[in-house]
């Protein structure tokens, strides 16, 4: 009976607490603008952060042909760069990100696909990579996809250039997975592994790193047709702009210029500029 | 409702989270059963290494361990466990490699706090039969040490329990893996979270309750 | 550290063979040492460049310290919040009361099953569906509440068994003297079982901040972790060395954290407010025995 205040008192507490860490429903007031959440004047852009060539964070800022493409949509948008806010969106929070309204657009390697374009709206394509291996520089052995069955690959967990080799090209290869590319290549080096599988474009910012250069290259093999997309949130009136910006940035040079900044060191051959709705499957 | 789960190998998976954690409890209470024996033994540099390992291997987190086994031992030194040249057999026994190193640390401190447990008087009677100190633990100390260790150590075992969730991050195919990919290709966040937090719960709560029955039984009546 | 009870004091013969022991042991892991050092260095993974950003600036003010700041200040958040509830919830589960010890017990023991990582996810998605919390800062919330709710019922088990753990003299001596549960509680249980608990507090608070890391993996919680690794992208996929950086921080960070809690449970003693009891990290209860041995 006597501890009956100490109780009712704990249990008041409990609950006041569950309720104010875990939800608190009464505040309730979902963003119903759908856009941006950064306040006015911002337009937020979810990149990759650890994708040399493509969306790096780096010490000078954040840099990479898909940072550059954001910077020029962001400007054609009527954001100057100070006004664009970058945020990291990791491959298999893409979609989530677009739907909960977290960034207003992504390019982040974000390649179209039917699956993904139930869930939200592409612009572009803007680049058309493939699915490519990253192998020692000495090692010529790999020449079609029928020699990766007999050999050790490395790949990010989950990722669809690992799910491909798994269920389509390579089922009987045996496939290292770690959470990130940088991983794969402390055992490719160290022969461990025998290849790095993605997207070559990808690949190519890896192999043009100053401590890399001249330890690999790419095999080579255009093993599928990854269009690099600018995804939006779905029905979103940005798709189109952000088409017209893309179109005016490879009429006007800038898209060129993007490439061989960014892909410039790496040797890498890639594809024209795609024609915008042009996915090639 | 729960159609998303077809295709997708459920069973298998916490399958492998059972087997990772039965070998690696079985490794961590070995290598922290002589942890805990260099901590109290007369030998100071063991004693010095005890407690060092201790010390940095609680403050380290599993992912980093985890990943330096792999990539560590794995890709750069060449260790391959036996495994030979199949990437799912090295992967799952590095990760229990990694997981026993981390968890062999916590069995440590529980024995000792086992020990604690065992009056004084019962290592100088020990002693004053003349056992050594090799003797003293195995018949006397350590016997009554496990017993009133049994509650601290279910505890380890639940946290290792939950901890094989972290090796994934070297491509274990256990239960998180799955549920990265399920995440990655179905829409249903939430339910698949809860789909795998119930099979949690399934695993650990028996483990438990099991424990603490099993701790009343043995404890020593003092 | 004085003479153990477990072996009895050394003569010339035992130290003898303490000498073989102690040199056995050191061969054995210096050869284990060098074993390491001359793979690595023969892999190329002691190359100066891979190691030489960690000595310039621009590393740490980029990665790494942004990274600890968000990792220390997530588990700060964590931990005071999770302190006062867990104690809360202790204390509930020896109400007297089935309605207020059944819910705490069910409550407890359900967030002590699921891993954090699930955890995390599920108050992401809660945060989404039910909050105005911004994106910004939702990772941060998401990573602090699934740390909350799983250390708040780890916490409960240790002051549910640090109270315990006195003996029961205290409580008679208590209810004796005419004094209320709630004072009972408050007076004499709780300031006794604090320094009893402090050891098992601590190696709680190492678990959050390690735990933090979760957040990074899945979440895009900037900590130090998933920093360390974006760091390795940027110079050229030194991953070993960027881990091993984090991990040293990691050491120093819960290793100066648990020095302060060991002088601040020596104070406490000190001040003779407690029974001699502690609580191992484990909830264990550590009443007597072989203290010279435990070091």
């Amino acid at each position: 009976m006597k501890l009956r205040k100490v109780t009712a008192a704990s249990a008041a507490v409990i609950a006041l607490a569950l309720t104010a860490t875990a939800c608190g429903e009464g505040a309730a007031e979902k963003d119903a603008k759908g856009g941006s959440e950064g306040g006015k004047g911002k337009i937020t852009v979810g990149i990759k952060f650890d994708q040399p060539g493509l969306g790096q964070k780096t010490p000078q800022g954040y840099a990479g042909f898909d940072v550059d493409v954001a910077k020029y949509v962001a400007k054609e948008l009527g954001y100057s760069e100070d006004q664009i806010e970058f945020k990291e969106s990791k491959s298999q929070d893409r979609e989530n990100m677009l739907s909960r309204g977290d960034v207003d657009f992504i390019a982040a390697t974000y390649s179209i696909n039917d699956e993904r374009e139930k869930k939200v709206d592409f612009a572009g394509p803007y680049l058309l990579a493939h699915q490519d291996l990253l192998v020692r520089a000495d090692d010529d052995s790999i020449k079609s996809a029928e020699d990766l069955n007999s050999k050790k690959l490395c790949s990010v967990t989950g990722s669809t250039s690992a799910q491909n080799v798994k269920q389509k090209l390579a089922p009987k290869a045996q496939l290292q997975e770690y959470p990130t590319y940088s991983a794969c290549l402390t055992g490719l080096q160290n022969g461990a592994v025998d290849a790095l599988t993605t997207d070559d474009s990808i690949l190519a910012g890896y192999a043009a790193q100053d401590s890399h250069k001249g330890k690999f290259k790419l095999a080579g093999l255009e093993l599928s047709n990854e269009n690099y997309g600018i995804g939006v949130k779905e029905g979103s009136d940005l798709k189109a702009k952000i088409n017209a910006a893309l179109e005016k940035m490879v009429s006007d040079g800038s898209w060129e210029k993007a490439v061989e900044a960014n892909f410039g060191p790496a040797n890498y051959e890639n594809e024209p500029a795609p024609k915008i709705g042009d996915i090639k499957k | 409702m729960f159609d998303f789960l077809e295709g997708y190998d459920l069973l298998g998976a916490f399958w492998a989270t059972v087997q990772l954690t039965v070998y690696s409890a079985i490794g961590s209470l070995i290598w922290g059963t002589l942890l805990a024996g260099m901590r109290v033994g007369p030998v100071p540099l063991m004693r010095t290494f005890g407690t060092a390992y201790v010390n940095f291997v609680r403050n380290i987190p599993l992912t980093v361990i985890i990943l330096f086994s792999s990539l560590g031992l794995n890709q750069t030194l060449g260790v391959k466990l036996g495994g030979g040249e199949d990437f799912d057999t090295i992967n799952f026994r590095l990760a229990v490699l990694g997981l026993i190193v981390y968890t062999s640390a916590f069995v440590c401190e529980a024995l000792r706090s086992g020990i604690n447990t065992v009056p004084l008087g019962q290592a100088e009677a020990a002693r004053a039969l003349g056992l050594n100190f090799g003797q003293v633990l195995q018949l006397i100390v350590l016997p009554q040490a496990f017993r009133a260790a049994v509650n601290p150590l279910a505890n380890v075992l639940i946290a290792l329990t939950k901890n094989t969730t972290v090796a994934a991050v070297i491509g274990v195919a256990e239960a998180s893996l799955l549920m990265n990919e399920m995440i990655e290709n179905e829409a249903q966040l939430v339910l698949i979270g809860a789909v795998f937090a119930f099979g949690f719960v399934c695993l650990t709560l028996p483990t438990g309750v099991l424990m603490g029955l099993l701790g009343k039984k043995v404890a020593v009546k003092r | 550290m004085s003479a153990s009870v477990l072996y009895e004091a050394q003569g010339p013969r035992a130290k003898a063979r303490n000498v073989i022991y102690t040199a056995v042991f050191l061969v054995a892991v210096a050869v284990l040492l060098w074993w390491v050092y001359t793979s690595l260095d023969e892999k190329g993974q002691l190359d100066w460049a891979l190691w030489s950003p960690f000595f310039g600036s621009e590393a740490w003010t980029t990665y790494f310290l942004p990274g600890l700041k968000n990792t220390l200040l997530a588990a700060a958040l964590s931990l005071v919040i999770a302190l006062p509830l867990g104690a809360v919830l202790g204390i509930a589960r020896l109400s007297d009361h089935a309605w207020v010890r059944v819910p705490a017990t069910v409550v407890v023991e359900f967030f002590r099953a699921i891993p954090v990582l699930i955890l995390m996810l599920f108050c992401r998605e809660v945060y989404v569906a039910y909050t105005g919390v911004s994106s910004d800062s939702r990772p941060l919330y998401a990573v602090v509440t699934g740390l909350v709710l799983y250390n708040a019922s780890v916490l409960a088990e240790v002051v549910r068994a640090g109270i315990l753990s006195l003996p029961k003299g205290q409580s008679e001596a208590a209810m004796a003297i005419g004094l209320r549960k709630n004072q009972m509680m408050r007076m004499v249980l709780l300031p006794q079982a604090v320094t009893a608990m402090l050891p098992a507090i601590v190696s709680q608070i190492v678990v959050i901040v390690k735990d933090t890391a979760l957040g990074g993996y899945m979440l895009a919680f900037p900590e130090m972790l998933s920093n360390a690794t974006t760091a390795s992208s940027y110079y050229g996929a030194n991953i070993i060395a960027c881990l091993t950086v984090a991990a040293i921080i990691f050491i120093v960070v819960n290793f100066a954290l648990t020095s302060f809690a060991s002088w601040l449970e020596k104070r406490l003693r000190r001040a003779k407010k407690s029974t001699g009891a502690t609580l191992a990290p484990d909830g264990g209860v550590d009443q007597s025995g072989f203290g010279g041995a435990t070091n």
